[in-house]
C-alpha cells in the first residue's frame, strides 16, 4: 500500500466496482461531501479487491527489549487495525445504520492517525508497511466486520496493557497511555453497537473479577493477529 | 521490590507455584478470592500478605507507590459509593439502562476491593462524599440526567487521572500493568456512559456536554498544561498530526486521551469529597 497522501481522483478498487453515481450515492449516505477524501490511504490503487497488499515480503523481527521494539510492535497493530477499517470501508456494508458507519469511519481515522504519529515517531526506525489479508472477512455484511472490529480493538487494549511495562521510557509509556483508552472507547463502541445497553461494553469476557481489563505478552497477541498478517512477524 | 527477608522466612515453592499463576492469570484465567488478588498484581509480597498478615503488603510498598495506589483508591472510593447509590435508588436508572450501570458499579466495587487489598494496613479509609457537590447536582439521585451527567464526569476523569499517574509506577512493572488494566476499564465505562448520553464514546476537542465549569475542568488543562494538556490537543511528542495526517482537528484530537495531574483530579473530584 502506497504511504503518504493520495488524490480523490485515484480510483477506487473494489469486490463491485463502483459507478460514480454510486459512489456518489455512497458518500451521500455517510453524510460527507463527495469531494472530501476521507483517509489518506483510503482509495490507493495499489490494494486488489481481497484486501491483500502488495508490499514487501522480507520478515520483520521486532526486538522487545528496547522501546523501539516495543513501538514498532504497536505500529505492527495499528497498521493492522487502520487496514481493516480503510479495507471494510471500501465496501457497502448491509445492514449498517448511518450512525454505525459513522462510527467505523471515525474509528478507522484514529487508527490511521495513530499508525501515522508511529510511523513518524520511529523515523528511519519504522518497519516497513505490513501485507495484511483480510479475506478471511466478510467486509459486505455489518456482523461480520463488527465481529471482527471487536476482536482488534479488544486485542490491541490487552497488546498496551501487556507492553506498557516493557517501555522504559515515561515519555513513550504516556503515550501508549494516550492511545490504549481511545482504543478501549473503541472497544466498548463496537460491543455497545453488537448489543446495545448490555454489559458487553465491558463485558465479563474481557474484565475480570479485579474488575481488571486483559493484559497480554506479545507473544500472547502475535498468535492472535498472525491469520490477517502475510508478512512474518517475530519478536 | 521483593523483600527477601519476607522470603527467607517462606516455603520457596509456594513462590514457584504463585509466579507459575501468574503467568496463568496474565493470559487471563479466571481466578478468585484474594489470593488472587495479590497474584493479578504478580506482586508476591501481596500475594503473602493474603495468605499472611496485612503487614506484609504496607511494608513491601515504597511510600511513593503507596501514595499512587491511595490516590486511585480514593478515586475509586467516590466512584464505587456513587455506583452502590444510584444503582440501589429505586426509579432512578430506567430498566433499559441498568444492565450498564450495574456491571460499572460491579466493577467499581472490585477496584476498590483490588487496591485495599494491594495496600492491606496502608490503605485509606473511605471519605463521606456528598455526591451533590455542594449543591451543584441537587437531583444527583433523583434525575437520571443529573446522575449520568456526573458518572460521565467521573469515568472520564478517572481515565484521564489513572493515565497521569503510569508514570508514577514505572519502578513496580506489575503494579503499573494492574493501573493500566484498570485505565482501560475506566475508558470502556466513559465510553458507554457517553453514548447513553447521545455523545461519542471518544472525545473529540473538549465535547462532553456537561454543565460549563466542570466540563472545562474534566476535559481542560492540567499543571503543567504542556504536560496535562486539554482534550482538544492535536500535538503529540511534538508531532503536529493535522499537518501529518491531513485531518481536520475532530479526528485527531480524538485519537488521543490526555493525562491529568494529581493535583487537578483533586480539585475535580474535591466538591464531591466531604472528609
Amino acid at each position: 500500500m502506497k504511504d503518504g497522501g493520495s488524490a480523490p481522483s485515484v480510483p477506487l478498487v473494489v469486490d463491485r466496482p463502483l459507478t460514480a453515481g454510486s459512489r456518489r450515492e455512497f458518500l451521500r449516505v455517510l453524510g460527507i461531501g463527495s469531494a472530501v477524501v476521507l483517509m489518506p490511504s483510503m482509495f490507493a490503487a495499489c490494494s486488489d479487491a481481497t484486501g491483500v497488499t502488495r508490499g514487501r515480503n522480507a520478515a520483520v523481527t521486532l526486538d522487545l527489549s528496547t522501546d523501539i521494539g516495543v513501538l514498532n510492535y504497536a505500529y505492527a497493530l495499528e497498521q493492522l487495525e487502520a487496514a481493516f477499517y480503510e479495507e471494510a470501508l471500501k465496501h457497502i456494508i448491509s445492514g449498517c445504520s448511518s450512525s454505525e458507519l459513522h462510527a467505523l469511519l471515525q474509528i478507522g481515522q484514529h487508527e490511521i492517525v495513530h499508525r501515522e504519529f508511529l510511523k513518524a515517531a520511529l523515523g528511519s526506525n519504522a518497519i516497513p508497511t505490513l501485507q495484511v489479508d483480510f479475506s478471511s472477512v466478510d467486509l459486505t455484511k455489518r456482523d461480520s466486520v463488527f465481529q471482527t472490529a471487536k476482536v482488534f480493538e479488544d486485542t490491541g487494549v490487552a497488546a498496551y496493557n501487556g507492553a506498557g511495562k516493557l517501555l522504559h521510557s515515561a515519555t513513550y509509556l504516556v503515550l501508549a497511555g494516550k492511545i490504549v483508552s481511545v482504543e478501549a472507547r473503541h472497544a466498548a463502541t463496537i460491543r455497545d453497537i453488537l448489543n446495545p445497553k448490555s454489559m458487553d461494553f465491558a463485558g465479563d469476557d474481557v474484565v475480570d473479577a479485579n474488575g481488571l481489563d486483559r493484559a497480554l505478552a506479545p507473544s500472547a497477541v502475535l498468535p492472535l493477529v498472525d491469520p490477517f498478517i502475510v508478512t512474518p512477524i517475530s519478536a | 521490590m521483593m523483600n527477601n527477608t519476607v522470603l527467607g522466612g517462606i516455603d520457596p515453592e509456594i513462590t514457584d507455584r504463585l509466579l507459575t499463576r501468574r503467568d496463568a492469570i496474565s493470559r487471563g484465567a479466571a481466578t478468585s478470592s484474594k489470593v488472587a488478588v495479590g497474584l493479578a498484581l504478580a506482586s508476591v509480597p501481596v500475594a503473602l500478605a493474603a495468605l499472611a498478615t496485612d503487614a506484609f503488603a504496607a511494608t513491601a510498598l515504597p511510600q511513593d507507590i503507596i501514595d499512587v495506589l491511595n490516590f486511585a483508591l480514593t478515586l475509586e472510593y467516590l466512584e464505587s459509593t456513587f455506583y452502590d447509590t444510584g444503582v440501589g435508588t429505586s426509579g432512578l436508572i430506567p430498566g433499559s439502562d441498568l444492565a450498564v450501570f450495574q456491571q460499572i458499579k460491579k466493577h467499581e466495587d472490585a477496584h476498590v476491593a483490588f487496591l485495599q487489598a494491594a495496600l492491606g494496613s496502608a490503605a485509606v479509609a473511605k471519605p463521606t462524599f456528598d455526591f451533590t457537590a455542594g449543591g451543584m447536582f441537587p437531583d444527583v439521585f433523583s434525575n437520571y440526567a443529573t446522575f449520568q451527567a456526573v458518572s460521565q464526569a467521573f469515568e472520564d476523569t478517572g481515565v484521564r487521572a489513572y493515565k497521569g499517574q503510569a508514570p508514577n509506577l514505572m519502578s513496580q512493572p506489575d503494579i503499573l500493568t494492574a493501573a493500566l488494566q484498570i485505565h482501560s476499564v475506566e475508558a470502556r465505562h466513559a465510553a458507554e456512559v457517553r453514548r447513553l448520553r447521545g455523545l461519542d464514546g471518544w472525545i473529540i476537542a473538549k465535547i462532553g456536554n456537561l454543565p460549563a465549569a466542570v466540563n472545562a475542568a474534566v476535559y481542560g488543562p492540567g499543571n503543567p498544561p504542556t504536560d496535562f494538556p486539554a482534550e482538544d490537543n492535536t500535538v503529540q511528542g511534538g508531532v503536529d498530526l493535522i499537518s501529518l495526517t491531513h485531518y481536520g482537528a475532530d479526528p485527531v484530537s480524538a485519537a488521543f486521551d490526555e493525562p491529568l495531574d494529581k493535583a487537578t483530579v483533586l480539585a475535580i473530584a474535591g466538591p464531591f469529597i466531604v472528609s
